[in-house]
């Protein structure tokens, strides 16, 4: 047993340096047109020496440090929240003061955070999206980016050769994208689990080449550039009214000094609204039998064909549905980019969407909308580590999958009221 | 006087060279408990399959209610009044016993995604219609109390009766049950003979049964078919199919 705990503490402190010794120690840089190896400085091989003793240590001594671990008291959040009675009549005030709170808050801070916030609501709408498939379908899609270029691409296409504005491509994105869905549904009908995800997969590296590739409709790698801002019913955020004779600018028609935060909280406000719409419409589908269909097609799809389910029109409905908030999604992150290309649309990207849905637990809703803000929050925290961010990515996952197995909020079953 | 429900002629099943259902006929009356043993490996889940939709049998017709039903995907056949359970208990483990049996009132239920959003009344009467009916099954099957539970905590004995009654919401005409009684302890075995003659004679309903528990079979059954090798081997009430000598030998071999 000791020993046996030994070997594995050493073989771990193996590993650590051999992968330290590849990533750290040794550094190819560029010397005049040469590239020369170059070793770690002397700090740097400390530090390695440092990681590789904690890593034995750590394996040496797991029982110990477990039991450590044990003592702490598990903060439970059951037990500092009310009871479930007193939670029933304070939800709606506690909703109304968090978007009362989220509408002021970009007033108070500086334009880099509101920006960062409008992003992080655009990744909490895709993971909104991807957990109607993944987390309540239980059908594991890897391509799920594909729906949100889609989106994106309908918008940019459509404000650049029709001059179609945001307001009215909303909701064709979406609908696009839902096309898209349901396209990819039919052939992916009787697959499940990992047949799926390789097909998803493909399908999304599909949309990315089409787009890299169709150089004369989308521009291939270049991209599509200066994509309309939305307007405020017909009102610019630019400096100066570019639509014509009768365009005005939002400062002007309220006789305010230019600012190019407006632009910048305005478009904040925007992804706000989207998100509530968002979360309320399938906040409603969860608990209508259609959720419920997908919740039970995860679990068996056996007994539901015997119940008289029909499980074409439930997976399609799920794809169609998850596409289409990833639609949504697409054409407010083009909007707000004013520049798209394919490379916005890489497989890393659902892979992050997919990782926001897994660590905040599948299927709760306020699980994802927590994992979103700390995936993207955490690389812009960690800026200076941004060398490191996908090893810090992947310790993140590690601890959570041993601590967390559920998500950050695991879903609650809703319990419902038995007295008619 | 009672009707003929199910009439199965001459269904045969082959997968490839293998036959594995070979010319089987079965009749269901109305309000009548029919029972289909034989052998492991008869054949008898394959005969459940094909009726139930899952396969598609290779030769002969199954009316229910005069009507073709062979050919028929399986969830048609369901809403059509023939519903089945699984050898083993295929209950949504993670839902609720209560969404459990929502889930399966799925079909009556107002599934227009608009009305949903807006709740609309026709869509608010659906549901509580929906709710006071799998009110009234958890009720008849003593399950209640844990209605807010996930399924897959019930015990398995619990687990079956949820599943019966999970049939029982979709308010079928014929039940068809794969062994239910296989894991149950003599108690619950003793509750489940009682919960099928109570589906026959309060609900009116029919049941077909597949059963490896004799003393449950033959107490219960009006009628009785033996599969043997995929074939029809006997028919009767329970003491013709007692002193049937090929039955006999099916089971217990030549002397």
């Amino acid at each position: 047993m000791t020993t046996n705990k030994f070997y594995n503490a050493i073989f771990a402190a193996g590993i650590t340096l051999i992968l330290a010794c590849l990533m750290i120690g040794v550094k190819l840089d560029t010397s005049g047109t040469q590239l020369a190896v170059k070793g770690a400085t002397t700090a740097q091989w400390t530090w390695i020496g440092g990681g590789i003793a904690i890593v034995f240590l750590s394996q040496l001594f797991t029982n110990q440090i477990d039991a450590l671990f044990r003592m702490i008291p598990k903060p439970s959040i059951s037990t500092m929240l009310p009871e479930e009675k007193k939670m029933a009549t304070l939800k709606p005030w506690l909703i109304a003061g968090a978007i009362v709170i989220m509408v002021i808050w970009p007033f108070m801070v500086s334009r880099g955070s509101v920006d960062l916030a409008t992003l992080t609501l655009i990744y909490i709408m895709l993971g909104l999206g991807l957990n109607i498939v993944v987390g309540l379908a239980g059908l594991l899609d890897l391509g799920f980016v594909a729906f949100y270029a889609v989106g994106a691409y309908t918008y940019a296409l459509l404000s650049q050769y029709f001059g179609l504005s945001f307001w009215v491509c909303l909701p064709i994105s979406a609908g696009m994208a839902a096309l898209f869905g349901f396209i990819l549904g039919f052939p992916v009908l009787r697959l499940r689990g990992d047949y799926l995800a390789i097909v998803t997969l493909g399908f999304g590296e599909i949309i990315r080449i089409l787009l890299n590739n169709w150089t004369e409709v989308t521009g291939g790698p270049s991209g599509i550039s200066g994509i309309a801002k939305p307007t405020l019913f017909g009102l610019e955020f630019t400096r100066k009214a570019k639509g014509g004779e009768d365009a005005m600018t939002f400062h002007d028609y309220f006789n305010l000094d230019y600012s190019s935060s407006y632009k910048v909280i305005f478009l904040y406000l925007i992804a706000i609204l989207l998100v509530c719409i968002v979360i309320y419409v399938i906040n409603r589908l969860m608990r209508m039998p259609i959720g419920r269909a997908w919740e039970a097609l995860r679990e068996d799809e056996i007994a539901c064909r015997s119940l008289g389910l029909n499980r074409t029109a439930i997976k399609l409905s799920a794809f169609t549905l998850g596409a289409s908030t990833a639609g949504f999604a697409g054409a407010f992150f083009s909007a707000r980019q004013g520049f798209i290309s394919p490379e916005s649309f890489i497989f890393i990207e659902s892979a992050i969407i997919l990782a926001i849905v897994v660590l905040g637990g599948m299927g709760s809703q306020m699980g994802i909308i927590l994992a979103a803000i700390v995936m993207t929050i955490l690389p812009e925290l960690a800026r200076e580590f941004s060398e490191y961010r996908m090893l810090l990515f992947g310790l993140l996952m590690v601890l959570m999958m041993r601590w967390r197995p559920d998500g950050l909020i695991p879903t609650k079953r809703p319990q419902l009221e038995l007295k008619q | 006087m009672s009707q003929l429900l199910l009439d199965v002629n001459g269904l045969t099943m082959r997968f490839g060279g293998l036959v594995a259902v070979d010319g089987v006929n079965l009749k269901v009356k109305n309000r009548q408990i029919v029972s289909v043993i034989g052998p492991n490996g008869a054949g008898k889940t394959t005969v459940f399959n094909c009726l139930s939709g899952f396969y598609i049998p290779t030769e002969g017709s199954v009316m229910l209610k005069n009507e073709q039903i062979a050919g028929l995907k399986d969830y048609q056949i369901s809403r059509k009044g023939l519903v089945r359970t699984f050898q083993h208990v295929r209950l949504f483990q993670k839902m609720t016993v209560i969404e459990n049996m929502l889930v399966a009132q799925h079909r009556h239920l107002n599934t227009n995604l608009i009305s949903g959003l807006f709740k609309t009344p026709n869509y608010r009467r659906l549901e509580k219609d929906a709710m006071n009916h799998a009110i009234h099954w958890l009720e008849e099957v003593d399950l209640l109390e844990f209605a807010n539970r996930e399924a897959g905590n019930l015990s398995y004995g619990q687990q079956r009766r949820l599943e019966i009654a999970r049939c029982m919401v979709t308010q079928p005409e014929l039940l068809m049950l794969d062994e239910p009684a296989a894991g149950l302890n003599p108690n619950e075995t003793k509750e489940l003979d009682e919960l099928i003659i109570k589906l026959r004679d309060e609900h009116e309903i029919s049941v077909l049964l597949i059963e490896h528990d004799m003393s449950l079979v033959m107490g219960i059954s009006d009628h009785i078919y033996v599969i043997s090798q995929g074939a029809p081997l006997a028919q009767g009430n329970a003491d013709e199919i007692k002193n049937n000598p090929d039955v006999i030998k099916a089971y217990l071999g030549e002397e």
